[in-house]
């Protein structure tokens, strides 16, 4: 109990923690959002290719400039990210290299040529440098007030633009195809929803890191489907479980000596989906294997709900 | 009727890689006609449906809806997708689905409210599944998924209806509630094109069909283009298949 006051207290009174928390409650609450499309898109994986290849747009970001302000790197994290995203999509589309395989070679190609530029860097420029490289694995302790708000703002554009076009992703999630036929311009919508996915992902980037990012992407949403069959209830618990996991897992690291936060961030929100995949009704094992032992108890073939699932 | 044909193909070739999927097609259909599109698999029926929506880029050929490009006419054309070609188990209601078929009319920005969902409830009404309207699409079977698809095709409130194999793997009673509904949509002065697998029950069903296999073997009125001559050139030696096996999943 005296812990939890104290760590409560620590919140509101002590300037780091306060900034860490708010800050991986803003990267939970986006990419909570913006992954629920990734999850039902079957595209998960597209948030480790997009992350890796903000590497080497963060590097050059910081060769063209000499500036560390984080909206300056960020920016080259979006630009890098989004030309990745353009050309997976491409190649996809005009060739016969699959989704996955074009993803493979993408985040291969971007993230050696990030860690190339990364070497450089540290061997010419010298201490101006320093941090560049905790990109990597992310390191919330360096996020300072203005971090924060960037974070934030570049978050409102994301969440506008997926609720400015609700009914839209909707669709072209769920039958491109019929969409097409009402006229829906769905290479533009598609890639409009990749690049709000890229902001989602370069927002956590300081915090969780190129390598784990993908995690804050999948994870939410990935644990979200299981509790609900409504789109909205799914997003708004994939927020909820994002935010969740940013700010326990910045007070607990908080809490435990030379704990990283992005990994124990990590590590809250895989609970979250342990715990989802588990005890979840309908969907979750427990509920399945209760149901499963009680139907053959009874009757085995006369479950109706057994035989709704199989249609 | 107005005299301008529902749809006209003219000289339609599509090829996919270098594969023609179709071969210069000529094919009519007159409006307030209710037609079936028959033909081996691979014959290029799906093709010839998505030729007809612009969904594909054709290799030579012109298509006409309404004597218009589709781009200018789409408003007043419905579209039915082949079941199989969206996830159900996406999370979404019923409500939900059909209420997608009037996003075309309602414009960006704008989501849909009670007037749209009044509509989508009378469509369902129509298809006769109107207590299922707040059901999560997971939980449908083959035949409720169906009639979830034609209740968002009739919110389209289209002239011209192209369905991609409506009756594929549906219970009986469904079978009988969609055959009503496209007479309905007939006598209502609408245009029905349908892909259609069961060569017993086409002459019953339909009036007209077009008989493919790449080429277009056939077309005209059921009685005098659904011989067994034009089966022949249509299915090769395999008329013996004329009665294909039942491909229900229920």
């Amino acid at each position: 109990m005296n812990a939890l006051v104290d760590v409560l207290y620590a919140l509101v009174s002590d300037y780091t923690l306060r900034t860490v928390a708010l800050g991986s409650a803003v990267l939970g609450l986006v990419s909570g959002a913006l992954g629920t499309y990734a999850v039902l898109r079957r595209q998960s994986l597209i948030g480790d290719a997009i992350a890796h290849a903000a590497l080497p747009g963060i590097a050059l970001a910081f060769l063209l400039t000499g500036s560390r302000v984080t909206l300056v790197l960020l920016i080259g994290a979006l630009v890098a990210g989004w030309l990745a995203t353009l050309a997976i999509m491409a190649v996809t589309q005009t060739s016969r290299i699959t989704f996955d395989s074009a993803l493979g070679v993408a985040l291969s190609v971007f993230f050696g040529v990030g860690l190339m530029l990364l070497t450089y860097i540290q061997q010419t420029a010298g201490a101006r440098q320093a941090g560049l490289d905790t990109f990597l694995f992310g390191q919330a302790a360096t996020l300072v007030t203005d971090d924060v708000w960037t974070m934030a703002a570049l978050g409102t554009v994301a969440l506008l633009g997926m609720g400015l076009f609700w009914k839209e992703f909707k669709l072209v999630s769920f039958d491109p195809v019929f969409a097409r036929t009402i006229g829906l311009p769905v290479r533009l919508l598609d890639t409009l929803l990749m690049t709000l996915l890229v902001l989602a992902i370069v927002i956590g980037l300081q915090t969780v890191g190129v390598v784990l990012m993908s995690a804050m992407l999948v994870a939410p949403a990935a644990a979200a489907r299981q509790w609900t069959d409504h789109l909205g209830t799914m997003v708004g618990l994939s927020m909820a479980f994002g935010v969740a996991a940013g700010v326990s897992g910045a007070l607990i690291s908080s809490l435990v000596a030379n704990l990283p936060t992005g990994p124990t961030i990590v590590i809250c929100v895989s609970l979250i989906v342990a715990i989802s995949l588990a005890l979840a009704p309908h969907r979750g094992l427990v509920w399945r294997y209760l149901r499963d032992r009680r139907s053959s108890l009874q009757q085995p073939i006369a479950d109706p709900a057994a035989q709704k699932g199989t249609s | 009727m107005s005299s301008t044909p529902a749809i006209t193909v003219r000289d339609l070739t599509v090829a996919y890689r270098e594969s023609p999927v179709l071969w210069d097609i000529d094919w009519t259909v007159e409006q307030q006609d209710l037609v079936a599109i028959a033909g081996p698999n691979g014959a290029g029926k799906t093709t010839l449906l998505k030729a007809v929506l612009d969904l594909v880029d054709p290799v030579a050929g012109q298509v006409r809806v309404l004597g218009k490009p589709y781009r200018t006419v789409r408003e007043q054309v419905g579209y039915v997708p082949q079941r199989g070609s969206v996830d159900w188990d996406f999370p979404t209601s019923v409500l939900d689905v059909v209420m997608m078929g009037l996003y075309g009319q309602l414009g960006w920005l704008r989501q849909p409210g009670a007037k749209e969902r009044a509509t989508a409830r009378e469509a369902l009404a129509q298809v006769g599944i109107e207590e299922l309207a707040d059901r999560q699409i997971s939980e449908l079977s083959g035949g409720q998924q169906q009639r979830t698809f034609l209740a968002r095709a009739l919110v389209q409130d289209a002239t011209v209806y192209l369905m991609d194999e409506p009756f594929q793997g549906v219970d009986a009673i469904t079978e009988r509630t969609i055959i009503d509904l496209l007479r309905d949509l007939q006598a209502d002065g609408k245009t029905l094109v349908v892909v259609h697998h069961d060569l017993q029950t086409l002459p019953e069903y339909f009036d007209s069909v077009l008989l493919l296999n790449v080429r277009r073997i056939a077309s005209g009125p059921v009685e005098g283009t659904f011989t067994d001559e034009n089966l022949r050139r249509t299915y090769g030696g395999r008329v013996g298949f004329l009665h294909p096996p039942s491909e229900d999943t229920r």
